[in-house]
């Protein structure tokens, strides 16, 4: 079984994103042990992109954070490769695909094999151009992990049928940053996810807190929190990473709780 | 090629978040439907023609032509439509077309702030709502610019991310269209961007060649020989481009900005220093560093001031079909100055820079041939930056 398989064997999932090297790789590092020793099922490192579009303010803060800080693509997989020694969490790069595409395409896909990672996300890589990445990542057993958004109506099934590791709902319009309130029907939207596929789906965009993760997960089988961890490293920096291990136990505690709706009928 | 959507060669594409997917499929089955509807086109070409003023003269420039010494010069008047340069051309079809779509706000990014006052302008036409997103570098660079947009009814969104500047105002503005689709058209200001925007602002915009060619065949009787235009995103170098594509014999070139030099960091000539990459949905020419980040570039001329090109440019210098050359600021700065003197014509520092290479092309040709050049905007914007270039203390 792969280990994004064996992510989502253990209850609801928790997905926990950071960006590596804000503020050094050493602090990241730190964090993702803190997350996976305290339950978070699948770990998503962000490798800075200057301009990241698809980001609200906190991680747009966090990825030029990183990059004046001197990081580079080269020096996060030597990061990661010391990580894939320390933990047997699953673990995904998430960055933008020229990230990917000027490093060379096989050369990068070669190396997230090389180093053990497990699967990437790129959230400029819509169904219509994944065939610019996909055969590679075939080719070295790489999950090119797709999204599906509340736009997405019509092109849920087709996506959803050629997806790979796990499905990555976006919980609502816009950019990433946490939300008051999220009113996507994600339930219909895990439906139709359902007849068409068997992977497992985990939702991301919003998610703070433990009553939102409970929410998303009573229909899709793991929830993704990035904005509310980079906030915790961006206050404490160097200090972050117990903070960030108490976020993510409670966090994963939640979601094995009985939820409000369940409770008070 | 598995996937032939929008593309240039191997440039073009679509490389944008699942969330805009359905609005820019929806975008290219609305273009699809009216681009050759009667009504569309007449109401269009109504708008373009009272509104906006067109035809755009194609003037003789005597003085400029017995001053070089070398070929006949035209200058394709883009700078005397209104709101001042080329942008109202695809403002007005899209904002059309937007309004067919049932769309009641538009956004737009804008360097310059002519694509900005443009979309305003036709959004106060049309009675919809508009917001522009503009770096806020380029805010202070281009402060009446800003007046007019606000004037005409829109919110001015400075946009403090990155560089502060045209492509951190293209991102802010994607971002914003992923928060807010259902009532909102993003009209985007130049050939760039993910398919269809590539090829429905250039077919805007090809009314610039086609007016040029019949301007030309009826004064001279023949093609010109070389068609100049500068270049950021595209678009007035694409639209004077188009219709000559298939004429072997005409040279087609656009003039890229290349700040203080293509050998130093401070330039925006993609074409020259930049590599493939993938970025703001396309997939084109973008300077970058080694490891994909895109890099911070400068020009003079906020308009130029973007770090892509797009595809079909990157695409027509592949296959060698159009050329493209760099110019400095001072170069571009000189033939603000030198049009200005010679004759009569303000021109926008972004057209400056094709003036500044038709300087050094029209020399080198004889008397019986013929040079076009696109003078995109009007300069009047520009004055105030130019004095201060100048070492002269003027503010707005």
């Amino acid at each position: 079984m792969s280990r994004i398989a064996k992510a989502f064997e253990n209850g609801k999932a928790f997905v926990a994103f950071l960006t590596c090297g804000d503020p050094d790789l050493e602090t990241t590092e730190a964090c993702v042990l803190q997350a996976a020793e305290n339950g978070a099922d699948l770990i998503e490192l962000g490798i800075p992109f200057s301009d990241p579009t698809a980001e609200g303010p906190v991680i747009q803060g966090a990825n030029l954070r990183a990059l004046r800080g001197g990081v580079t693509t080269d020096r996060i997989f030597e990061s990661a490769q010391r990580l894939r020694k320390a933990t047997e969490t699953a673990m995904v790069f998430m960055t933008y695909a020229n990230v990917v595409f000027s490093y060379g395409a096989e050369r990068f896909i070669r190396r997230c094999r090389e180093i053990g990672m497990d699967g990437l996300i790129l959230p400029d890589l819509p169904f219509e151009e994944k065939e610019e990445f996909a055969p590679l990542c075939r080719k070295y057993g790489i999950a090119l992990i797709s999204l599906i958004a509340p736009t997405s109506e019509d092109r849920i099934g087709m996506i959803a049928r050629e997806a790979e590791g796990f499905l990555y709902i976006v919980s609502s319009l816009g950019v990433t940053g946490t939300r008051s309130e999220i009113t996507t029907d994600i339930g219909a939207m895990v439906h139709i996810v359902r007849k068409n596929t068997s992977i497992p789906c985990a939702v991301g965009f919003g998610i703070s807190t433990p009553a939102q993760a409970r929410q998303m997960t009573r229909f899709a089988d793991g929830a993704i929190v990035g904005s509310a961890i980079v906030r915790i490293i961006e206050q404490y920096g160097r200090e972050a990473p117990p903070l960030v291990g108490a976020y993510v136990r409670r966090m994963k505690a939640s979601l094995s709780e009985p939820g409000i709706e369940e409770t008070h009928p | 090629m598995t996937n032939p959507r929008g593309r240039f060669g191997t440039h073009g594409g679509q490389y944008i978040p699942e969330t805009l997917m359905n609005a820019v499929i929806e975008l290219e089955k609305a273009y699809d439907r009216y681009k050759n509807d009667p009504d569309f086109c007449a109401e269009l070409e109504q708008l373009l023609n009272e509104y906006a003023g067109r035809p755009s003269r194609l003037y003789f420039a005597e003085k400029m032509t017995r001053d070089l010494g070398g070929a006949r010069i035209y200058l394709k008047r883009e700078d005397l439509n209104h709101t001042g340069a080329h942008k109202i051309n695809n403002v007005l079809g899209q904002a059309l077309l937007a309004r067919k779509m049932g769309k009641t706000r538009l956004i737009a990014e804008t360097g310059a702030g002519q694509h900005g006052v443009a979309t305003a302008t036709a959004a106060a036409l049309m009675g919809m709502e508009c917001v522009v997103f503009m770096g806020e570098e380029d805010t202070r660079r281009q402060a009446l610019n800003v007046y007019r947009m606000r004037l005409l009814g829109a919110e001015v969104v400075p946009v403090t991310t990155g560089t502060a500047t045209l492509k951190d105002a293209v991102s802010e503005a994607m971002r914003e269209w992923t928060k807010r689709i259902d009532d909102t058209h993003y009209c985007l200001g130049s050939v760039m961007g993910p398919h269809p925007f590539p090829t429905i602002v250039r077919d805007l915009q090809a009314v610039i060649s086609r007016e040029i060619r019949a301007q030309i065949l009826a004064k001279e009787g023949r093609l010109p020989d070389a068609v100049i235009a500068c270049v950021g995103g595209g678009s007035n170098a694409i639209g004077s481009f188009y219709h000559f594509l298939n004429d072997p014999g005409v040279r087609l070139i656009g003039c890229e900005a290349a700040g203080r030099g293509i050998h130093t960091a401070e330039t925006a000539a993609t074409i020259s220093t930049g590599r493939l990459g993938i970025f703001h949905g396309m997939k084109s020419y973008f300077c970058q560093d080694e490891f994909g980040q895109i890099a911070p570039v400068y020009s003079i001329s906020a308009g130029l001031d973007y770090p892509g090109v797009g595809p079909e440019h990157a695409w027509l210098h592949d296959c060698g079909r159009a050329e493209y050359v760099a110019v400095t600021d001072e170069e571009a700065v000189c033939a603000f100055e030198y049009l200005s003197r010679t004759e009569g014509i303000i021109p926008a520092i972004e057209s400056a820079h094709a003036i500044a290479y038709a300087q050094k092309l029209a020399p080198s040709l004889s008397p019986e041939q013929i040079i076009v050049i696109t003078v995109s905007g009007r300069g009047d914007k520009d004055c105030a930056a130019i004095a201060r270039y100048r070492g002269e203390d003027l503010h707005e």
